[in-house]
């Protein structure tokens, strides 16, 4: 993490190649691309700039999210993505209110990249002490860091009033051109520490004691999960706003726990992710609603269709008097043999 | 050689002590039975001895180094309490759990084909190649511990620590288990092993080792049923509860 920091100081004081960078990436390569997209499809909304870059943070937070929350829904440690997202709010508050009394500008997303991430050791530290993921450490921290956030919100004039409500619902109009490469820097971040971290990530996920028997530093990894957690969290709190942001780390993973082997579990959390964000997004721009509750209205109806779709399959095959064997009870990787 | 060797460690949960002054080695090669009443301080000698606790006094050497000194991930399998039982809804694999063996060693970079070898040789020696594709939620308590052996030896270990391992697995599974363990010892590997059955243990192991808190023996089997160190070890627990009425 202080590497990423000191990327983000030296990044910021070489603004001009940044802003150089973020016109490659964004307009070069990104805006092109989903003009020529709009351009074969016919579909206009495709060549809106603010659409475009609402689709790359819809893209990025289906990557990310799942990617994340497998391991996390498999240790069943999924009610720390809601609590760092409530401290990543106290963050966002606490940049907002540094912006109107100081006279300075800070993205309100990097104060609560910091804050989440402060959140993420803290409650990591709180679960070391006592032992296990308890829920009145999460809660103290979820509610602590929310009363902080309101606190911050009202010592002003009520002028950042307006500013968080976009933050606490989110919305398509908060990816700006510096979110959304916020957003693409957070999820490369992310990707790397994952794929790097994979093995001792899943050992520990699947057999914590195994894992530290085997000489692999369990509280370090967990730090890290946590951290990574706190920046996917921040990344997706844009779109999917703080109440709902948790969302992205659970449900795609939930809706993929019927494929067989993590790996492509992983995968399929992802394409379950990815049709959620996109649907969302298109649908909550025609309609005018809530980008972040489509996503995850959408993300849930995946889930039940594939759970139905799971039973109902079980259920016609046991009925065809094949459950005995393996390939056809092949769904969800399952037996019959306990 | 000794593997394992503890000098004289004591170990205590707050103010507690479940480990007291025990001291005891553990040659290579030895199948040692870890036996005692509930509560007697097993466990916890047995995570002493591959460094997953660090003794409040006294000290254990795993393979000649400090036992907690963690440079030892590729040579210890450990099969922990409860797999047997344990729900895991984790979409994993069996291959993908027994490659976990080879992690210690090759955390970050592609597997070569000696790793490969290794997971496919670590799954036919326990008998699970047919299980391979398959979740390791949806095994039988048997099969699933299969799989944390043929991660033990995918890992090329020298020593395997189990804990009860058969709790809770049918007594076909439990026979073909220790046939499977006592081929392994067979084949060179150091085995200590947690059992609350005392007839499977004298069968099975090569040395005992008797617990209460304190070692109340250590010696090879037969020396064992000649003794009265069982009723020891054991009185001693019921006059405690009967204390704590």
């Amino acid at each position: 993490m202080v590497l990423l920091y000191t990327l983000f100081a030296s990044a910021l004081s070489t603004q001009t190649a940044v802003d150089r960078g973020v016109e490659v990436v964004l307009d070069d390569f990104w805006g092109s691309l989903m003009d020529a997209l709009a351009d074969v499809t016919g579909i206009d909304v495709l060549g809106f700039p603010f659409m475009q870059r609402a689709y790359l943070a819809a893209l990025c937070i289906a990557l990310i999210g799942p990617l994340v929350g497998s391991f996390l829904v498999h240790r069943e440690m999924a009610m720390i993505g809601d609590t760092l997202a409530h401290s990543a709010f106290a963050g966002v508050a606490a940049g907002l209110f540094v912006n109107a009394t100081f006279a300075v500008t800070v993205p309100p997303l990097l104060t609560a990249l910091v804050v989440a991430a402060a959140a993420a050791l803290l409650v990591q530290t709180l679960v070391d002490y006592t032992g296990a993921y308890h829920d009145t450490s999460l809660a103290i921290v979820l509610t602590g860091s929310f009363a902080v956030g309101s606190v911050l919100v009202t010592a002003t004039d009520g002028g950042i009033a307006v500013g968080i409500n976009a933050y606490l619902f989110g919305s398509l109009a908060t990816v700006t051109r510096v979110n959304a490469a916020i957003l693409l820097v957070l999820s490369l971040v992310v990707g790397v520490c994952v794929s790097v971290a994979y093995r001792p990530l899943i050992y520990i996920t699947f057999d914590e004691v195994g894992a530290r028997a085997a000489g692999i530093s369990v509280t370090r990894y967990n730090q890290l999960l946590a951290v990574l957690t706190a920046v996917v969290v921040v990344a997706a709190m844009q779109i999917m706003g703080v109440i709902l942001v948790a969302a992205m780390l659970v449900v795609p993973v939930a809706a993929a726990t019927s494929v067989r082997g993590f790996k492509r579990s992983v995968a399929g959390a992802v394409c379950a992710g990815l049709f959620s964000t996109v649907t969302g997004v298109t649908v909550s721009y025609h309609y005018d609603v809530a980008a972040g509750g489509t996503i995850v209205l959408v993300a849930i109806a995946v889930y039940a269709a594939v759970t139905v779709g799971v039973r109902a399959r079980h259920r016609l095959s046991v009925r065809r008097g094949t459950a005995t064997t393996r390939t056809t009870t092949a769904p969800d990787g399952g037996s019959s043999d306990e | 050689m000794a593997v394992i060797e503890v000098r004289d460690v004591r170990f205590a949960y707050a103010d507690r002590p479940v480990v007291d002054g025990v001291s005891l080695a553990v040659e290579a090669g030895e199948f040692l039975g870890l036996v005692g009443p509930n509560g007697s301080g097993k466990t916890t000698l047995l995570e002493l001895m591959i460094g997953l606790r660090q003794p409040d006094s006294g000290s254990v050497s795993l393979f000649g180094a400090p036992a907690a000194s963690a440079t030892h991930g590729d040579r210890v399998g450990y099969v922990p309490q409860d797999v047997a039982n344990a729900k895991n809804e984790m979409p994993i694999t069996v291959r993908e759990a027994v490659r976990m063996g080879r992690y210690p060693q090759k955390l970050v970079g592609r597997f070569s084909e000696t790793d490969r070898t290794a997971v496919e040789e670590a799954l036919e020696r326990v008998e699970i190649t047919d299980l391979a594709d398959r979740r390791v939620g949806r095994l039988s308590g048997g099969q699933r511990q299969r799989v944390f052996i043929a991660r033990a030896l995918a890992a090329d270990a020298d020593l395997l620590a189990l804990d009860e391992p058969t709790v809770g697995v049918d007594a076909e599974s439990r026979g073909a288990f220790y046939d499977l363990l006592n081929e392994l010892n067979e084949d060179g590997m150091t085995i200590v092993l947690i059992e609350h059955d005392i007839g499977v243990v004298t069968t099975h192991a090569s040395k005992i080792a008797c617990l209460n808190r304190e070692l109340f023996f250590h010696g090879d089997p037969e020396t064992f049923a000649e003794t009265d160190a069982l009723g020891d070890a054991y009185g001693d627990a019921q006059s405690i509860l009967q204390h704590n009425h």
